[in-house]
């Protein structure tokens, strides 16, 4: 019977609803309560320093190529010894939707995401954040990490002086 | 030949009904935000003052302020005219509703209804017909494809439920031999109609359910098809009528409901008129928590329901009470 298995359905949900309208609500009243996101959480963006407190970012434009929205612009510079760094860096957060590609895409760990989620402005240019805004005294989530400590141009020790790193190549010396 | 006393009491009992009416509507569609909010767990609106208690204020506040916009190629007067067409019957049916016992007061009966019509069914059938106008109108009115379709479909699914509705009211003016809604209360002081007619009330519930053209019967303001349907086009204090319309209505046919079948205020322990305001919020609640619960239904399951499922078996009802009637000793 039909009718039966329909008026059965009808109950069954007119009893789930009655049991939820009691049930203690998921949600919370957010300003007044706050939940702790996870470590993880995904929201505002820095830049971090290595162990030795010199700035990570090697302006190699991969967080800004890797933005799908393109909200990250830079300008690279160069030290006396090669070592490159942003002159100036850019991110507008108005227009960014934290989807992490950037900090994924980073290969000195130097962008990376934050759970400081309370980004909101009614001024939208206060959303634009410099140099000066991202960049943070520690490391970040990767406390010993120094990129130059693993490979690159001979900033910490000379070019294929690091531990885990194989002298360089003489490509001359491969020719037959 | 009524004199001066009788007037005014009239037009208190009027005023009376016309303020309660019109803060409960106000404060049914806060309670219905909370109820459906709990349903989701969620909490609803609880900002405005305690436990958000203030919200009605708030949103009329936010109503009148609003711009009235009247869309380019309208009919000027009848769209001016349609929100109150809706909301208007539904405050009428009310005059014939009997709220509570009669009181005595200084020497005079006080009845507590406002009038007294020997017609009240069909008095009752009547305006719930006019509420087709408001609403059908109001669509055809705006210009507007989404409302004129939303009023197009009001108007098929309110006419045929408004069949439904008479003919689950027959077996209770059978029982009762009388089209007064005072007599129908009378008749049920011992037992309301709802235990010997379950599927009359049934019937009567559902087309209650179309006629507020609540879930699963919204379909004439379909959200998700047709942007707000009828009502589209409104804004400001037309939309609010509109929107508190329904809320009346709620109310209005629950009254009615509780008069028909559970008994009007008929109960025991309790004065009268408590008995009453509880049923109708009852109504009230199960109108909240059903639309909490149901999906809407398409368009052709809608008439498919009314004209191949409830009218038969509403036919069905009659004959059987008829039958039962003349068996009885
Ligand atoms: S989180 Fe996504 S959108 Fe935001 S800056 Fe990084 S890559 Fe761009
Ligand atoms: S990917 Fe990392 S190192 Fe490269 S520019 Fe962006 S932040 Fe700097």
């Amino acid at each position: 019977m039909s009718v039966v298995k329909d008026i059965a359905a009808v109950s069954q949900g007119m009893w789930a609803t009655w049991k939820h309208l009691f049930r203690k609500p998921l949600t919370i009243p957010y300003p007044e309560q706050k939940r702790t996101p996870p470590p993880r959480y995904r929201a505002r963006i820095v830049l971090t320093r290595d162990p030795q407190g010199g700035e990570r970012c090697v302006a190699c434009y991969l967080c800004s190529a890797a933005c799908p929205v393109d909200c990250i612009s830079m300008q690279a510079g160069e030290r006396e010894n090669g070592r490159r760094y942003a002159e100036w860096f850019r991110i507008n957060f108005s227009r960014c939707i934290f989807c992490g590609l950037c900090a994924e895409a980073c290969p000195t760990m130097a962008i990376q995401m934050t759970p400081d989620y309370e980004l909101c402005s009614r001024d939208i240019m206060s959303l634009l954040y410099e140099k000066e805004d991202l960049l943070i005294d520690g490391c970040g989530k990767e406390p010993e990490y120094n990129f130059y400590r693993h490979a690159g141009i001979g900033v910490v020790n000379p070019r294929g002086g690091n531990p885990d790193e194989q002298p360089p190549v003489d490509v001359r010396g491969l020719v037959p | 030949m009524p004199d001066l006393i009788d007037i005014l009491i009239i037009i208190a009992k009027l005023g009376t009904i016309l303020v309660v009416i019109l803060s409960l509507a106000a404060n049914l569609v806060l309670a219905e935000r909370r109820m459906l909010a709990w349903i989701q767990d969620r909490q609803g609106p609880n900002r405005v003052g305690p436990q958000g208690l203030l919200q009605p204020l708030a949103d009329l506040i936010k109503l009148v302020t609003k711009e009235d916009l009247r869309p380019a190629g309208a009919d000027k007067w009848l769209f001016l005219l349609a929100p109150a067409m809706a909301a208007i019957p539904a405050m009428l049916t009310f005059a014939v509703v009997p709220f509570g016992s009669p009181v005595h007061l200084l020497g005079r009966v006080i009845t507590l209804q406002v009038v007294d019509l020997n017609v009240g069914v069909l008095f009752f059938m009547a305006l719930s017909s006019i509420a087709v106008y408001g609403i059908t109108l109001g669509g055809w009115a705006s210009n507007s494809k989404y409302a004129l379709l939303g009023g197009i479909r009001g108007l098929a699914q309110l006419i045929s439920y408004e069949l439904v509705m008479g003919l689950s009211l027959v077996p209770v003016v059978m029982l009762t031999h009388s089209f007064s809604l005072n007599e129908i209360v009378a008749a049920q002081a011992t037992v309301p109609f709802l235990l010997y007619q379950p599927l009359a009330f049934l019937l009567f519930f559902i087309s209650l359910l179309a006629e507020c053209k609540r879930t699963p019967f919204d379909i004439p303001e379909a959200e998700s098809e047709l942007v707000a349907g009828f009502h589209t086009e409104y804004s400001g204090l037309r939309f609010g009528l509109f929107f508190v319309g329904e809320y009346l209505n709620i109310i209005v046919l629950g009254g009615v409901a509780a008069t028909f079948f559970l008994g009007g205020w008929h109960g025991p322990f309790l004065p009268p008129l408590v008995w009453f305001c509880a049923k109708v919020l009852a109504f009230c609640f199960v109108f909240i928590w059903t639309r909490g619960t149901l999906p809407r239904l398409r368009s052709d399951q809608l008439m498919h329901l009314c004209w191949k499922v409830l009218t038969p078996v509403a036919l069905g009802n009659i004959l059987c009470t008829g039958w039962w009637l003349t068996i009885k000793p």
